[in-house]
């Protein structure tokens, strides 16, 4: 079975993205899934539901979502065995832009749209310049310069990435995304396999529930800004 | 390469190519500009610091090896040039076989017709990802005879076709000459002051109100936006195909923004239903039911009836300045557009 983490910013498209690039797959008569991972709701389930693909949905509420991911990840792929799955693809929103559920050996996509600004590429962590497919949407608003000089800013940010637009409306650049997941590795099983990066380190009074403000209430792993130079 | 940039020290490495400095700032490390290698400048830095980047070492020097690599390669010349594309038939939506090949030269203009959902953008969109009889249609695109090697086929250094669509938005908060100069830069060009300079003047002679270099983006008029992406289209582009979803006439001459795309050797697609633009062009192709019908080649009647139709697209624009200018239209049109009178 074929396992995608496709991973983006909120809004940027993932779910349009995922949805076009299916409708080329399916026509080959795999048998796709989804998981959609999200914190507090979500309504893309019935966008997928209504495709006609199965799809799971993960809320991690009040927990770190990539660490919800990462503990949940394995049960979705025995789900997909079970399903019979060709393909699973899991879908999650970069919330604090550093989030990444790319696994090694598992083929990465982050997708991330122009609208977004020309610096977002260097703002976004290891979710972008981690993945090996960066996918850039609602290119179709701007100019052919903009859309081009977007495009460098994110080879800039990984150069390692294939690069590709999608149009999420029309399903232009859906067939070469199509492409590449076909060609994704075959996944059996993800134990004793390694995250790309680090989760962000999350271990202070305040992960634990603390509301309270003030130094007698921060316990655990704290960084403070330097304001030194404002003497 | 990767020797180069495992023995060389940051500092002189960013001495010799400017944009180095911009893969550090990037992943957050400011101050990059030390006498040390990579490697050894990555050693000085802890831990905690390198996850903030988001990166670990290895990452980072095996990412920055790729960046300069891509950036190298993108300032070199692409490796062949076309002389010529052909889009081989495959089927119409019924399955009917199109039973046409569709040749196209640097330097000619080709106009595509058919009613609205017959299948233009399909055949635009076959041409942009050198379909080989894998899309809905099962056509073929062949560059200089050939079908385009894999790896070409999806990689964005190598995209043949710049698109200029309806929508011609900018969102940066740049003037033109930011604009323009970050684009520049972009595509590794080597002299960015002339190279703005010559597309901002190149866009005022197409737009028919004047903008300035100070001008922000935002603020161009529909028409100055599609002038000035049309010639930077033309100069700094390396797309040998430009598509084209029909110019308004508003704010644009159109003559000349087709003659300065064809004169930079580009194959020109215009999906089009203006007679003006259609007869512009060297041939033009019908689509019907989702598949390449026929193909028309401008005749010698076609031509004359061309300039004809130009000229009184000439009048019209002069109506047009009239009518802006606080002017009125109180007099004869018929002779005007030495015409016959139809009432």
């Amino acid at each position: 079975m074929r396992f995608i983490t496709v991973s983006g910013p909120p809004s940027s498209g993932k779910t349009s993205v995922i949805l076009k690039t299916l409708e080329a797959i399916r026509t080959e008569t795999h048998r796709v899934g989804i998981v959609k991972f999200d914190c507090l709701s979500t309504y893309d389930d019935q966008l997928y539901m209504k495709a006609g693909f199965p799809v799971k949905v993960g809320l991690s509420g009040n927990l770190c979502p990539d660490h919800f991911f990462i503990s949940n990840v394995e049960a979705c792929i025995d789900w997909a065995y079970r399903k019979k799955l060709d393909f699973l693809i899991s879908e999650s929103a970069g919330l604090c832009n550093r989030c990444s559920p790319h696994i090694k050996e598992v083929l990465a996509v982050c997708v991330i749209d122009c609208l977004s600004g020309v610096n977002t590429p260097k703002k976004v962590g290891p979710m972008l310049k981690l993945a090996d497919i960066v996918v850039i949407t609602k290119g179709d608003i701007v100019s052919q310069a903009e859309r081009e000089v977007f495009c460098f800013k994110v080879k800039q940010a990984n150069p390692k990435a294939f690069i590709t637009f999608v149009n999420g409306i029309t399903g232009q650049g859906a067939f070469d995304l199509a492409v590449k997941l076909k060609g994704a590795p075959d996944v059996f099983n993800l134990e004793g396999k390694r995250l790309r990066f680090s989760m962000p380190a999350a271990l202070c009074s305040y992960c634990l529930g603390e509301t309270r403000i003030g130094e007698d209430y921060q316990t655990g792993n704290l960084k403070k800004m330097d304001f030194e130079d404002v003497v | 390469m990767k020797e180069y940039i495992l023995s060389t020290a940051l500092r002189e490495i960013f001495r010799e190519h400017n944009y180095a400095q911009d893969f550090f700032s990037s992943i957050g490390i400011s101050d990059a500009s030390v006498g040390l290698g990579i490697e050894a400048f990555l050693n000085t830095l802890d831990d905690s610091c390198l996850d903030d980047c988001g990166m670990e070492r290895e990452q980072i020097v095996s990412h920055f090896i790729l960046f300069m690599e891509k950036m190298a390669e993108l300032k070199e010349k692409p490796d062949f040039t076309i002389s010529e594309i052909a889009v081989v038939g495959g089927h119409d939506k019924s399955g009917n076989s199109e039973n046409i090949t569709l040749t196209m030269k640097p330097g000619e203009i080709i106009s595509i017709v058919g009613p609205t959902g017959s299948g233009k953008s399909r055949l635009l969109a076959d041409i942009e990802c050198l379909a080989q009889g894998d899309t809905p249609t099962g056509r073929h695109v062949l560059l200089n005879g050939k079908a385009p090697a894999y790896d070409k086929r999806f990689s964005v250094e190598h995209k043949l076709v710049a698109q200029l669509s309806q929508n011609m938005n900018f969102i940066m908060d740049l003037t033109v000459g930011e604009f323009l100069a970050m684009h520049a830069e972009s595509r590794m060009a080597p002299d960015i002051e002339y190279i703005v300079k010559t597309i901002a003047q190149c866009a005022n002679e197409l737009a028919g109100e004047k903008f300035t270099m100070k001008t922000a983006v935002t603020a161009l008029s529909g028409g100055q936006s599609r002038a000035l992406m049309i010639a930077d289209t033309a100069l700094l582009s390396r797309s040998p195909i430009v598509l084209i979803d029909e110019i308004e006439n508003a704010g644009v001459d159109r003559k000349k923004a087709l003659e300065l795309l064809v004169k930079k050797e580009k194959i020109v697609l215009m999906a089009t239903h203006d007679p003006i633009l259609a007869l512009m062009g060297n041939k033009r192709i019908v689509i019907r039911n989702g598949g390449m019908s026929k193909i028309i080649e401008t005749g010698n009647v076609e031509r004359e009836n061309l300039e004809l139709l130009q000229h009184m697209d000439a009048r019209i624009v002069e109506l047009r300045n009239r009518l802006r200018n606080g002017g009125k239209i109180d007099f004869n049109v018929g002779d005007f557009f030495e015409l016959e009178k139809v009432r």
